[in-house]
């Protein structure tokens, strides 16, 4: 595509970074679902604008890591400052990459926070998804301005009357007012840009005020520590100023603070409403925290900007090497995603049947499924993961409160009551799968809050389900039962009191931890035959017969049977068997020291593995259905 | 240097067949005539050369045997040979070490490789013992071996061979895909009926490489189970124990000690044997040495006047030992318990327990296996090597 851009870059003397007028900013999002194209969007806004030029241009420029490129999806947001000229006037744009994920909602309320307008890009084929309704609903909620966008509008599948129908409606418009671009090809690009400028409105600090600004993103790099990323609010920040964060009132000095076009250029400083970064030489990103305020320490302001908090792990799961000696890697492979990652919480965990390992707290499964990704592509390593468990507050008869994040640490003593913490969630769906969906829905103790009709043939459903019920297959089953069709959006909504047990799983009377759930009383005796079931086609047959059940307590709720092996030996050990006979003892020899021991039972890692996977194909036949 | 070392075992390879059966993977042959000298009309000669190699190679390692005291001819199959070249390997190994006092001199034979004429010119020759490959009394059994002999012609051949003056041991395969529990009694009822002295009972075992594994994989056969196998193992050795015969290794059964293969139990006693013929493997104080497995490159590695050896390995102490726990454990006279590692020994007493040793033997200092156990040692050996 031939670019020209409207301003050259010795002509943007007016928009200088620390010297641009508010009226000369906008400042705005992009709000969109996976795969609806974003990133392409931005690719060639960054290109139209003229700030990167062809040859430097990499397909999906702002999604640094590899992962995200593959996935299609941003994890973390960054800024970019470009010029953009309406009607013979310079603007500086600031594009604020937002992550678009249910699991990093606080992450996005602080993106949209710096924002004062958000481009609602929806695929032209496909139609609003659930995080992006969600999204949608955070940055009304901000008081941004929206602009409705539909994009691949090329494409043969596209459908813009009537997704343009339907997010019109969203949002308060009328059909014809959503725009209608396409990212690949630059179709109608321009447009939104202008659009951008004429409907946003600009920002409004106080320029004379002490400096307040919001960091939205913060990004561990190797070469220069942390990068912050701020949205100055009131005041400025020059590069000479020694800065406060006031959540902890640490000093730091700035070693350089500059903008990202989108190669980061220092600055002399940066000024209210405007857009940029920050290094003060910190290696820690839980030192510069998403959502704090920054000042400055001579004059500094008193009073923070609204909306902090502290991420909190919302699931935990146990993560082991499957490679025992793996173990010190995957401790320092934890310290390095740490740096980048101030939601990342773990510690050291033991398991009879895993072994080493470490309890990880993430902010959802999205969360910790990026999370072991990067473990296991960044640092070679071969992982298993225990079933994800939520946070339980347990109060016991005594009145005393236990925090369990690991059916492991589940209390022994006299309960009084469990609460466990519920969402709010939002499922969008075509209505031919609404009773599919209800179904789902109240199996999995789902309360239905409302339904809403987006269109003639799609609907809202909103539910109150336990947390408990999304992390354990909640999103496969959902899927499978609408065919794809269906997505989700959750966010907690608070805690409630639950019938809920802890139920083992015993071989031959030994717990084996990794198995150990907290489940709804309703569900434990299905859990413990599945369970019981699945270890008996996994745990090969020993030298005697292995009970297996599922307990509460000390009461047996299922039960299985490994028969005792019968047959082990080899029938023919002549002259020329012998050599290799020795060598297979070996071999045997060495999988034995493989083997974890369950009390007397040998078990190979690999039966774990396969249990602990929820995928039933990977199982194996079951060893005894041919005996009749 | 002549000092003695013993008595030897001699393993002469026969590597031909008339057919090869769907569940074999030993080295052998089908074609009559392979290039290179590898033809069975050359075998022997070539095989009495390596007799030739093999002694000047001991002498020159120092190693001298009085006496053979075993002969095996295994294959393949050798009857597949006229019995005059049989004579003739025999011959030519007595003419380099003489034959000992009541030397066992065994062959293989199919039941229909084998003639009245044939089996008394063998005998003549100096055999004594003739192991027939019956495998099982049932045609649609024998079918799926794809095994070509009558199970009429078995009775038949035993007699021949004992009006010859030999010796008869008949081996049994069991666990063939679709042979009932009532198969196997009909076979090894018609196997005792021979008279024989001396049974041997194998379980199928399919090895990757074969046809039997590729049907299996097609799905034209069903895999054995190991249930099925151990209930059949349990009925082989009831039927067997009826008729006199009791086990003296996992899968070999003799009416009295005498009758034992002794060749046999050379190689579970540790003796020192040589290995004839392609893919051979022989043994001696340590050294494991095997042959080059084709035919043509064996001649042609012999005609150059060297050994056709492919490959050999020096067993250190502890392979020693573990060889010996594997092999002995697996006869019926059982271990001494101070071969055993004193770190393992506690695992004595749980296999006990278990009811894999016989509580008795372990009293008198021997780990003997009881039918459970045999039919799991492989399991209570890798408790109890090193």
């Amino acid at each position: 595509m031939p670019v020209t851009p409207r301003i050259a870059a010795d002509e943007a003397r007016d928009i200088l970074p620390a010297s641009t007028p508010q009226e000369r900013l906008r400042n705005f999002c992009i709000i969109a679902h996976i795969d609806h194209g974003k990133s392409t969007l931005a690719d060639r806004m960054l290109q139209i604008t003229g700030i990167v030029d062809e040859r430097a241009m990499r397909a999906q420029y702002l999604d640094r890591m590899d992962i995200e490129r593959e996935r299609g999806i941003t994890v973390k947001s960054q800024a970019v400052r470009m010029p953009w000229q309406v009607d013979g006037t310079n603007f500086a744009l600031n594009m604020i990459d937002t992550p678009g994920h249910v699991d990093f909602t606080y992450e996005v309320s602080r993106s949209l926070a710096a924002c004062e307008g958000a481009i609602l890009l929806v695929d032209a084929a496909q139609g609003i998804e659930a995080q992006t309704l969600a999204n949608l609903y955070l940055a009304m909620e901000n008081d941004l301005t929206i602009i409705p966008v539909l994009n691949k509008i090329d494409l043969p599948g596209a459908e813009p009357e009537r997704y343009a129908a339907e997010i019109g409606q969203l949002v308060g418009v009328e059909p014809d007012e959503v725009l209608r671009v396409s990212g690949k090809t630059g179709l109608g690009v321009p447009e939104l840009l202008d659009h951008v400028v004429r409907t946003l409105p600009p920002p409004h600090g106080e320029p004379e005020a002490p400096c307040r600004a919001m960091i939205f993103d913060s990004v561990y790099d190797t070469y220069r520590g942390v990068v912050t990323y701020i949205r100055v609010v009131d005041g400025h920040l020059r590069s000479r100023d020694r800065i406060d964060m006031m959540s902890t009132g640490a000093h730091h000095e700035l070693l350089e603070i500059g903008v990202s076009s989108p190669e980061p250029h220092p600055t002399k400083g940066i000024g209210p409403g405007e857009v940029g970064y920050l290094i003060t030489g910190v290696k820690d990103v839980r030192q510069s925290k998403v959502g704090d305020t920054v000042t400055t320490s001579v004059r500094g302001a008193t009073e923070a900007l609204d909306g902090y908090s502290d991420p909190k792990p919302m699931v935990y799961s146990g993560l082991f090497p499957i490679d025992g000696s793996d173990y010190p890697v995957l401790r320092d492979a934890l310290d390095k995603l740490k740096l980048n990652d101030a939601a990342l919480n773990y510690e050291p965990e033991t398991s009879t049947a895993l072994g080493f390992g470490f309890r990880v707290g993430f902010l959802g499964l999205l969360h910790l499924e990026i999370i072991r990704e990067r473990l296991e592509r960044e640092f070679d390593l071969d992982l298993i993961s225990t079933a994800p468990s939520v946070v339980y507050q347990v109060l016991m008869e005594d009145g005393t409160e236990v925090e369990v994040m690991n059916p492991s640490d589940f209390p022994t003593g006299k309960i009084q009551e469990i609460s466990e913490p519920v969402t709010k969630a939002t499922i969008l769906v075509p209505s031919e799968f609404i009773g599919a969906v209800m179904e789902l829905c109240q199996s999995k103790r789902g309360n239905l809050g409302g339904m809403d009709y987006l269109s003639e043939d799609r609907v809202e459903l909103r539910y109150t389900l336990p947390l408990a019920e999304i992390v354990f297959d909640f999103f496969d089953q959902l899927k499978s039962r609408t065919r794809g069709y269906a997505s989700l959006d959750y966010d907690i909504s608070g805690s409630q009191v639950a019938d809920l047990v802890k139920v083992d799983m015993l071989l031959q009377g030994e717990p084996v931890d990794a198995f150990s759930a907290i489940v709804h009383r309703d569900k434990a005796y299905s859990y413990g035959v599945e369970m019981a079931g699945k270890l008996k086609k996994l745990i090969p047959r020993q030298q005697f017969e292995v009970p297996i059940q599922a307990a509460i307590g000390a009461r047996i709720i299922a039960r299985e049977n490994i028969r005792a092996m019968r047959k082990d030996v080899l029938s023919k050990c002549y002259g020329g068997d012998i050599s290799r006979k020795r060598k297979l003892l070996e071999k045997q020899k060495e999988g034995k020291k493989r083997m974890k021991n369950i009390g007397s039972v040998e078990v190979p890692q690999e039966a774990f593995i396969a249990a602990l996977s929820a995928d039933e194909s990977a199982m194996p036949k079951d060893k005894d259905a041919k005996k009749k | 240097m002549s000092a003695a070392q013993g008595p030897l075992s001699v393993y002469i390879h026969v590597p031909f067949c008339a057919v090869r059966c769907g569940y074999c993977d030993f080295n052998t042959y089908t074609a009559t005539e392979l290039g290179g000298g590898g033809s069975q009309a050359e075998y022997p000669a070539n095989a009495m050369r390596e007799m030739d190699l093999t002694l000047a190679d001991d002498r020159a390692a120092g190693y001298e045997y009085d006496a053979v005291s075993t002969v095996f001819f295994g294959g393949g199959t050798p009857t597949l040979l006229p019995a005059d070249d049989l004579v003739a390997m025999l011959e030519h190994l007595r003419s380099l070490i003489p034959l000992a006092d009541g030397a066992e001199v065994t062959t293989e034979a199919n039941p229909d490789s084998v003639t009245r004429a044939s089996l008394s010119r063998l005998a003549d020759g100096g055999i004594t013992r003739v192991s027939f490959g019956m495998q099982s009394a049932v045609p649609s059994v024998l079918a799926t071996l794809d095994r070509t002999h009558d199970p009429e012609k078995v009775p038949q051949a035993v007699a021949w061979a004992r009006e010859a003056g030999l010796e008869v041991s008949l081996d049994l395969i069991y666990g063939t895909p679709g042979e009932t529990l009532g198969d196997v009694e009909t076979s090894v009822r018609a196997a005792l009926a021979c008279g024989v002295d001396h049974l041997s009972a194998y379980s199928l075992i399919i090895e990757g490489n074969t046809a039997m594994a590729r049907q299996l994989r097609r799905g034209e056969l069903e895999a054995p189970d190991a249930d099925d196998m151990a209930d059949k193992y349990e009925l082989i050795d009831d039927l067997a124990r009826a008729d006199g015969l009791s086990w003296y290794e996992v899968s070999n059964f003799a009416r009295t000690p005498a009758r034992r293969s002794r060749h046999n139990l050379a190689y579970w006693q540790g003796g020192d044997w040589w290995g004839i013929g392609p893919g051979a493997h022989r043994h001696r104080d340590g050294l494991r040495a095997w042959n080059l497995k084709h035919p043509s490159r064996y001649a042609a590695t012999l005609a150059a006047d060297t050994l056709p050896v492919a490959d050999s390995e020096q067993l250190s102490a502890e392979d020693r030992l573990v060889e010996r726990i594997m092999l002995e454990l697996r006869i019926a006279d059982g271990l001494a318990v101070e071969a055993i590692p004193a770190p393992r020994r506690h695992q004595l007493a749980v296999h006990r327990d278990r009811g894999h040793l016989e509580a008795a033997a372990l009293e008198d200092g021997r780990a003997v296996l009881t039918r459970e156990g045999r039919l799991l040692a492989d399991a209570v050996i890798r408790d109890l090597v090193p």
